[in-house]
This record gives C-alpha cells, sequence and structure tokens, in this order.
C-alpha cells in the first residue's frame, strides 16, 4: 500500500509585510503581497559610468513612470517564495505518475546539466555557423538518429512543440497538394484522436471528417476507403491510437490513402510504445511528428517547453520548415534557399536545450536500449491492465501497448465518479491517469506507466486503486471528498471559469 | 539500462501474471512485417560517463560561446542570470511534473503561472496575459489569429517592415492556410529607422485588420507607438506590439498606455540562457474585451471547498480539449517552465532593478555608440534607440570578419534578411559588456571602414 499522500511539508505563510488578507489565507501568498518597498533581489554592477540617466538619453516622453505593482523582495525572500511553490506540485521526481498520453517517464539528471554546458547553453543563435559547428553537428546527428528511429526520408527539428509539429506536418501537406494545383480541403480524423490534431487541422486551414473506430477500439480500412476522396490532403492517425491499440490495419489505411493522392500523418505523441517495435515509416506515413518531452525524456516543465520534431518521406522535404541544416565544405550551415519551404514557425533554430538533452538519452540508450524502453513500457502497461481487471476492465480486447485505458461501474453502483477516483488517488501520492479520454469511452482511466516505474510502485498503484473500489462502494463520502492530504480541498474549477480572475490587483 | 529498474526476476513475474512468456510476445499483434524492420541501427547504449564525454566535445567545437566579446543580439540578448534562477527551474517538482490538470496536486506550477501572469500585464499595462507562448515569432503569428477572430470580415494584415524578420516570416507561415487575407508591410524610413507613418495611414482604412510593430523595432528603433496605435485605431483596425528585448518595457511606456490592443513578446532575455536560441517564452497580454479570443493556457484563481485560495487552469473551453475543431488554439504544451524562470526573475529584479537593468542597457549602448562615432562609424538611423543600434558601413561583412580577428562577434549584417540595408550592421549591448569592449569594437571596424 501506497503510504497516505503529502507532497512535502505544506508551508506556513510569513505574514505579508503589508496586510491584504485574503481569508482564509492560502498556504503560500503571492509575490506580490510579500513585497516591501525598497528591496531588492539582484545587485546590478555599477557598469554603466556615464550617469545620465536612460531617461535623458532617450528623452522623458519615451518613458513610463514606474512599474506599478512590481514586486520588491529580497533574494532569499524570492528563493524561499518559489521552493515553497515547488513543494506544492507532484512531479515525475517524487511521485507514480501514469498519465495516459503523456508518458511520463524519468528525466535523467545528467541532460540537463549538459544542455547547461556553456558551450552550448552560451550560444547565441547568430553566431556564424563556423564557430557554431559543435552544435550543428549536434544537430545534424539528432536529425539522422531520429530519421533511423522513425524510418523516415529527412527531419526538421524546427518546430516548438508537439502541437505546433503538428501544424507545421498540416501547412506541409497543404503546401504539397498546392504545388501539384490541387486544393484539397479535408482532413480525416478518427473519433479517438487527441484534441490537439483537429484544432491543427482547423489552423492549417482545413476541414475536419470525423472517422468512426470499430467496436473493437480501431480504424478499419475500409471506413477510410468510405471517407477517402479527391477533397481529403491527409488523415492523421495515432499509432497506437489513444486506446493503447496498434492500429492493426495501419497499412491497409495509408494504402488506400495513397491510392486516393491523400497522405498519412502519423501522430507521433505514442511514440514510446513503437521505438524498435515498428518504425512509422514502414507503416506508410509521410509525416510523423515527435514530442521530445515524451519519448526521449526532456522536462514536461509543468506544460512545457517541448520540441516537436517532424520526420518526412523524400517528397515532402523539399516542403520542410525553414532554417533547414545542410552539410558544406566546412561543415554544417543553415540553408537559406529553398523556395518550396512551407517557412518559418517560429523564432531561430529550434528548441535546441531540449533537443541537446534528447540527444544525450539517445546516446545512452543506443539502439538497442531504445527496444528495450519500448518493450518494457508496454510490459508495465499490460501488467498494470491484468492486475486491475477485477476491478476497473479494459475498454477494449485488443492488446495494449504502452497505456491502457481502463473503465469502471462505480459510477453506476456507488454514485462515485472518474473524476472523483482521480482526487482520491492524489490523497495516496500518485498522480491520477488521465480521465475522461479518449472521448469515446465513458468515464476513461488512461493508464500509462513507462518503462522507468518499478514492479513494487505499479503493485502499490494496484493496492490503490483496489483499495478505492473497496471504499467507493463502503464509504463514497471518503472518495467523494478527496483529496484531503493536500495543500488544498477540491478546487472549484467552475467558480473560476464563470468569474475569472487572472492576474493580482493591487487594492487600492 | 540504468533507467529502468525492472530486474529479470520482474520481469519474468510480470509476464507470468500477464500470461506471456517473452517479453516480444507482447507485441505478437504487431504486423511481422514491420516488426522484422524495426531494429533501430544506433551505436549501443553508453554509460553516463561517455556521454557526458561526447557532448561536451561538441560544446567544446563552439568557439564562439567562450574567449569572444559579442554584441550578437537581433531578437535575442546576452543577460545576467542570477544563480537563484537557475536554482529554482533546476527544481524537479517544477522540472518534472506536467501540464496542471489535477489542481490541487499542481499549486506550485498554478501559482507561478498566475504570478507570471501579473507580471506581463503589470510590463505591458494591459489587463489580462497567458500562461506563455512559445516565443515571440509564434506569439505574434498567434496575436495576429486572434485578430481575425475577433474582426474576421477584415482582410488585411499590416506588419511593420522593420518588424523581426522572423516575425514577419513565422505570421507569413501561419497565415498562409487562410484564404483571403492580404499581407502588407509598411515601410521603415531610411532616415529614422521607424516605421513611417503616412505610408501606414495610406493604407488605414476599414479594410485593415491590425498592424503589427516591433517595440523596440529590429533596427534598434523605439518606434512612435503611441501614434501608430492611433492610425490604427482610426481606421477601426487593432494594435498590436511584439516585443524581443524584454528588458525594455522596465524603462519605455507600456504598449497598455499607448494604445495597443495585443502587446506579444519574447522572454528570453528574463533569465533564460540563450542556447543557440531555445527555449525562450513568448508572452501574450491583451484587453479584458478580447479574452475570450486569447489563445493558449490561462490560469486563474478560485477557492477550494474549504474556502481557501487556490489557482487552477481555466478558460479551457476555448482549448483544444474541448471544442476541438473549434478551439482558439492547438497550443497544448506552453513553455511553463520557461514562464517560471521569467517569473522568478523579474521578482528578483523588482520594481527597482529592472528599471535600473534597462537604464543600464541603455547608458551602456549610447556609450558604445559614443565610443564609435569618435572613431568616425556613424549610425545608420537616427531614431531614438534602447540597447541596440545599426552602423552605416560601407562593408559590413568586411567588419565582422576585421572583429572576428579580434575574438569579437560584433554583430548582425541586416543585409542578410534587408536588401537595401546591405550598409548595415546592427550591434546590440547589454550589461554584459564591459567598457573596454567599446573602443576594441571601434578599433577592428575602423580598420576596414
Amino acid at each position: 500500500m501506497a503510504s497516505a499522500g503529502r507532497i512535502g511539508p505544506v508551508a506556513v505563510a510569513e505574514t505579508p509585510a503589508t496586510p491584504q488578507r485574503i481569508e482564509p489565507v492560502a498556504g503560500v501568498p503571492l509575490i506580490f503581497e510579500l513585497s516591501s518597498e525598497g528591496r531588492r533581489g539582484v545587485d546590478l554592477s555599477p557598469r554603466a559610468a556615464g550617469q545620465r540617466r536612460g531617461a535623458e538619453i532617450i528623452g522623458v516622453e519615451l518613458c513610463r513612470e514606474d512599474l506599478p505593482g512590481f514586486p520588491e523582495l529580497s533574494e532569499p525572500q524570492v528563493l524561499r517564495h518559489f521552493i515553497r511553490l515547488s513543494q506544492l506540485n507532484f512531479a515525475q521526481a517524487l511521485q507514480f505518475y501514469p498519465l495516459g498520453s503523456c508518458t511520463m517517464k524519468y528525466n535523467p539528471v545528467v541532460n540537463d546539466e549538459l544542455a547547461a554546458l556553456a558551450g552550448l547553453a552560451g550560444l547565441h543563435p547568430a553566431t556564424p555557423a563556423h564557430l557554431a559547428q559543435g552544435a550543428l553537428e549536434l544537430l545534424a546527428r539528432m536529425e539522422a538518429a531520429l530519421a533511423e528511429i522513425t524510418g523516415m526520408d529527412a527531419v526538421s527539428l524546427h518546430p516548438a512543440a508537439g502541437a505546433q509539429g503538428e501544424l507545421t506536418g498540416l501547412l506541409m501537406v497543404r503546401a504539397y497538394h498546392r504545388k501539384r494545383g490541387q486544393a484539397r480541403h479535408k482532413v480525416i480524423i478518427p473519433d479517438t484522436s487527441h484534441g490537439t490534431n483537429p484544432a491543427s487541422c482547423t489552423l492549417a486551414g482545413f476541414e475536419v471528417i470525423v472517422a468512426k473506430s470499430n467496436r473493437r477500439g480501431y480504424m478499419e480500412a475500409d471506413e477510410v476507403r468510405r471517407l477517402v476522396s479527391d477533397d481529403v490532403a491527409a488523415m492523421m492517425v495515432t499509432n497506437p491510437n489513444t486506446l493503447g491499440i496498434f492500429e492493426p490495419e495501419i497499412q491497409e489505411i495509408a494504402a488506400a490513402l495513397h491510392d486516393r493522392g491523400a497522405m498519412l500523418y502519423l501522430d507521433g505523441a505514442n511514440m514510446n510504445a513503437l521505438l524498435g517495435v515498428a518504425k512509422p515509416g514502414h507503416m506508410g506515413a509521410d509525416i510523423v511528428q515527435l514530442n521530445l518531452h515524451k519519448t526521449f525524456s526532456t522536462p514536461h516543465g509543468g506544460g512545457g517547453p517541448g520540441a516537436g520534431p517532424v520526420a518526412v518521406k523524400k517528397h515532402l522535404e523539399p516542403f520542410l520548415p525553414m532554417p533547414r541544416l545542410k552539410r558544406c565544405a566546412a561543415g554544417y550551415e543553415f540553408d537559406a534557399e529553398r523556395p518550396d519551404s512551407i517557412g518559418r514557425m517560429r523564432s531561430f533554430h529550434n528548441n535546441f536545450g531540449m533537443i541537446v538533452r534528447a540527444y544525450a538519452y539517445i546516446l545512452a540508450l543506443g539502439g538497442d536500449g531504445l527496444g528495450m524502453a519500448s518493450r518494457l513500457a508496454i510490459l508495465g502497461a499490460n501488467y498494470l491492465r491484468k492486475r486491475l481487471q477485477p476491478h476497473f476492465p479494459s475498454a477494449t480486447g485488443e492488446p495494449s501497448m504502452h497505456e491502457c485505458v481502463l473503465s469502471h461501474d462505480l459510477e453506476k453502483r456507488a454514485g462515485v465518479s472518474t473524476l472523483e477516483i482521480a482526487k482520491r488517488l492524489l490523497d495516496f501520492g500518485i498522480h491520477p491517469p488521465t480521465i475522461y479520454f479518449p472521448l469515446v469511452v465513458p468515464g476513461a482511466l488512461m493508464i500509462e506507466p513507462t518503462e522507468t516505474e518499478s514492479k513494487e510502485i505499479l503493485d502499490s498503484f494496484v493496492d490503490a486503486m483496489e483499495r478505492i473500489y473497496d471504499e467507493a462502494l463502503n464509504d463514497p463520502e471518503r472518495v467523494k471528498n478527496a483529496p484531503q492530504t493536500l495543500p488544498v480541498s477540491r478546487v472549484d474549477e467552475a467558480a473560476a471559469a464563470r468569474h475569472p480572475i487572472l492576474r493580482w490587483e493591487k487594492k487600492a | 539500462m540504468r533507467f529502468m529498474p525492472q530486474t529479470e526476476r520482474d520481469v519474468a513475474a510480470m509476464l507470468e501474471t500477464i500470461g506471456a512468456k517473452h517479453l516480444d510476445d507482447l507485441i505478437a499483434h504487431v504486423p511481422a512485417s514491420l516488426r522484422a524492420s524495426a531494429t533501430i541501427n544506433l551505436d549501443r547504449g553508453r554509460s553516463e560517463a561517455d556521454v557526458v564525454g561526447e557532448i561536451s566535445a561538441l560544446a567544446a567545437r563552439n568557439t564562439g560561446a567562450s574567449g569572444f566579446s559579442s554584441f550578437l543580439g537581433a531578437g535575442y540578448y546576452r543577460h545576467f542570470v542570477p544563480a537563484a534562477v537557475r536554482a529554482v527551474i533546476a527544481r524537479a517538482e517544477f522540472a518534472t511534473s506536467y501540464t496542471p490538470y489535477q489542481a490541487e496536486a499542481s499549486q506550485g506550477t498554478t501559482q507561478a503561472i498566475f504570478e507570471f501572469q501579473t507580471l506581463i500585464t503589470q510590463l505591458t499595462a494591459m489587463e489580462v496575459a497567458n500562461a506563455s507562448m512559445y516565443d515571440g515569432a509564434s506569439a505574434a503569428a498567434e496575436a495576429v489569429l486572434m485578430a481575425r477572430r475577433l474582426m474576421p470580415r477584415r482582410p488585411v494584415v499590416a506588419l511593420s517592415r522593420a518588424l523581426w524578420p522572423e516575425y514577419r516570416a513565422t505570421i507569413r507561415t501561419y497565415l498562409s492556410a487562410l484564404e483571403g487575407l492580404d499581407l502588407v508591410e509598411v515601410p521603415f524610413d531610411d532616415a529614422t529607422g521607424a516605421t513611417d507613418l503616412s505610408a501606414l495611414d495610406r493604407i488605414a482604412n476599414d479594410r485593415l485588420l491590425c498592424m503589427v510593430t516591433g517595440y523596440p523595432n529590429a533596427l534598434g528603433i523605439i518606434e512612435p507607438l503611441g501614434a501608430i496605435a492611433q492610425i490604427t485605431h482610426r481606421a477601426g483596425a487593432l494594435a498590436i506590439s511584439a516585443t524581443a528585448e524584454g528588458i525594455a518595457l522596465g524603462l519605455l511606456r507600456a504598449p497598455g498606455e499607448l494604445g495597443v490592443d495585443i502587446a506579444v513578446g519574447e522572454g528570453q532575455s528574463f533569465g533564460l540562457p540563450l542556447q543557440f536560441g531555445g527555449p525562450g517564452v513568448g508572452f501574450m497580454a491583451a484587453r479584458l474585451t478580447h479574452l475570450r479570443q486569447m489563445p493558449g493556457r490561462l490560469v486563474g484563481q478560485t477557492r477550494d471547498r474549504d474556502g481557501r485560495r487556490a489557482f487552477c487552469l481555466t478558460l479551457s473551453t476555448r482549448e483544444q480539449h474541448i471544442r476541438r475543431e473549434r478551439a482558439t488554439s492547438n497550443i497544448c504544451t506552453n513553455h511553463s517552465l520557461c514562464a517560471l524562470a521569467a517569473t522568478v526573475y523579474l521578482s528578483l529584479m523588482g520594481r527597482v532593478g529592472l528599471r535600473e537593468l534597462a537604464e543600464q542597457n541603455v547608458e551602456l549602448a549610447h556609450q558604445a555608440a559614443a565610443v564609435l562615432e569618435v572613431a568616425g562609424i556613424r549610425r545608420r538611423f537616427s531614431g531614438p534607440f534602447f540597447n541596440e543600434f545599426a552602423l552605416k558601413l560601407a562593408n559590413p561583412l568586411a567588419a565582422l570578419e576585421a572583429a572576428e580577428r579580434r575574438q569579437i562577434l560584433a554583430g548582425v549584417a541586416l543585409g542578410s534578411d534587408y536588401s537595401e540595408l546591405s550598409d548595415a550592421l546592427l550591434v546590440s549591448v547589454t550589461e554584459m559588456n564591459l567598457g573596454g569592449e567599446f573602443s576594441r569594437l571601434a578599433a577592428a571596424i575602423a580598420e576596414v571602414r
């Protein structure tokens, strides 16, 4: 049994310097409430010895009077404040985090150290290529590694996140068809898709056609054949799909699309199941994006930064975003002459710091280790699925890949919702799985343990789930009132949306 | 295999529970042809020491990173990062947490984002800011899309030509999928380097959707943002400002004070390393009336069941979760950890520190310009500048080479992005530049002038 959950000592609030009491005071005051006029957290070097104030140099009419509301604190106050905040978080480094589709695997500490090396962290993006060959070579090696891992022909590391990678891919699809004089304006998306897929399609100017997965949870080539037409630019498929099932007809689906001149976009968000198991390029994918923070262990950071490289087959290479790395006599440089490129998606080259981390991970595991990572991730998911089966049956009879989607009867039997189960798990010190997703499974619990969790952890999760099941039947109020061991009790999210308070304001 | 805790015995026990014999039995349902060709042909895994050795060797080959005096800017700036910033973002409790969907387990991240949102509204003098965008350029593109949602019938998007080339290019890409939009560039004044107001005036009519202006702009010039907003508003259009050098907002009049409707920018200057250009962190702030069309994540304040203050992600109906194809954006990941760095940085700087730092930057940049002037090297533009300015040179590329021979990265030649500015070199100065560097820079450039 997991010990009752605590995320560390709840901080005792310092008395705010200026009494702006919010009753009852939450665990940690806002940084603004700790502020006191005249304090500062940084000593600037007295280097600007000219003694002319900035405002006098450029003229007071260009200058603001003040920074009203900006905090004023000493360095230790600032540090203490944010360390306290850190203690209010669940984190992969502290807790089991089986968040389906998010792949919360261990983030190797050494990766952060490597990204912080002066030669990498201190490198300005406008540094002439001949003075940045180490960085450019790292990028080139990473492109090659990802091409090998995905079985694709060319890779761009440019996009800033997985969802931006999706948009990049779809814009390439659009540019490709346009170049061939075809105005294809629809994209097929399975009803199990990630929410970002339809949103990315809309951004890329496509109309979405929803394809129905079959009763067993996967996409049939027949359904694709029924939907594909000369209007269809591509189909976006996540494989394994969001039910954790490998799409058995993926090659046939690709063929059905290709027969009609449409493309297969493979959402690589679930790539952690595929390393050394099956390559998107061999499935018939024309494009795949990779979410480095999932499969390749870069920090999730409370929501990012991510990085969303795109890998494509040869016919799409000319359309890859700018800037594009190319070989030159002296090594590598960025190529500015790419007439068919969709253009830029962001400032500068890419989220280099994340790429360094992911490259370190790939080096550490190697080809064999990556293959083992996926196999162990799949092992963990199937183990949990099997052990939870008596109380939380699988939503499908198909074999699971790196995650499984489970269901339950507690809503019917005890009036306990999936959300409440999730909140109760927090009390056991476990981050809940993804819930209510995919949308096609009522009350879904989507569980992804990842390869970096031990059998003992998985067993304690099973214990916790079983106990919650019992509680729901025998003491449902305990579950409905969860969480009770966290710094805050159930947060009223509806009120937040009804009356948005999106910033702190100084009391008059 | 150090990242994977399963022993052979564990694997055997788990397989037995599942009812399988071998790990590969678990993937037997994947078509055999795919499995057969799935082997990853990369080197075998390495020890931590080997990985450190290999990547350190690559790092060491970036000779530009050390031993050089640098005047590179052009959208990314070298500022001092207090150690406390790194200490906070290195905390595993922040770095290894996920998007705060479970509010009760994410009060640290959500409160920090709430503080970030507040700081950005204060800095920009706007009413609402989101939880961060990817970077400045994509934030600018999202701002234009947001304007489009607010006024779907207006077809003309105006971009100042003195807006950062990367920002213009990114906007162009994001808009490429939308039908019926015209992108027009408003020229800059060849003498001042500021956006040409009369040119803007000529296109400011009821077809104009928005005008995007760099503040300061890509030529280093502090734009007359108030006048630009006025002209834009007269046409009923939206004024968007884009700031690549966030430190400037510590001193310059805030976009919100000057009538800007959407203020976006890059927060890299706020405590993030250069990192060869990423990750940075985009910010976006707007008027409260535009809230529902704002893209990306937002954190709101609310209460828990016991009435305590609490924070959570909010207004997610605008997001990809619910309305899916009608979402205001496809943003899923934001740049939360980078936004945290900016929050810590701005908190340390504080009300007085940020202002002083901004003033230092202005003073040092003007000192540098004066030293160059004494050496007979003139500025290309006459408009007011913050910490970056263009020099007028017969051959900027030769100047760069001459400087490099003296271990100086003198700046960015504007000719690669502006054909009309083959005579200009953009020099950036921050508090990281030492006074003595200016005369060495002047000497290097004077050598080839």
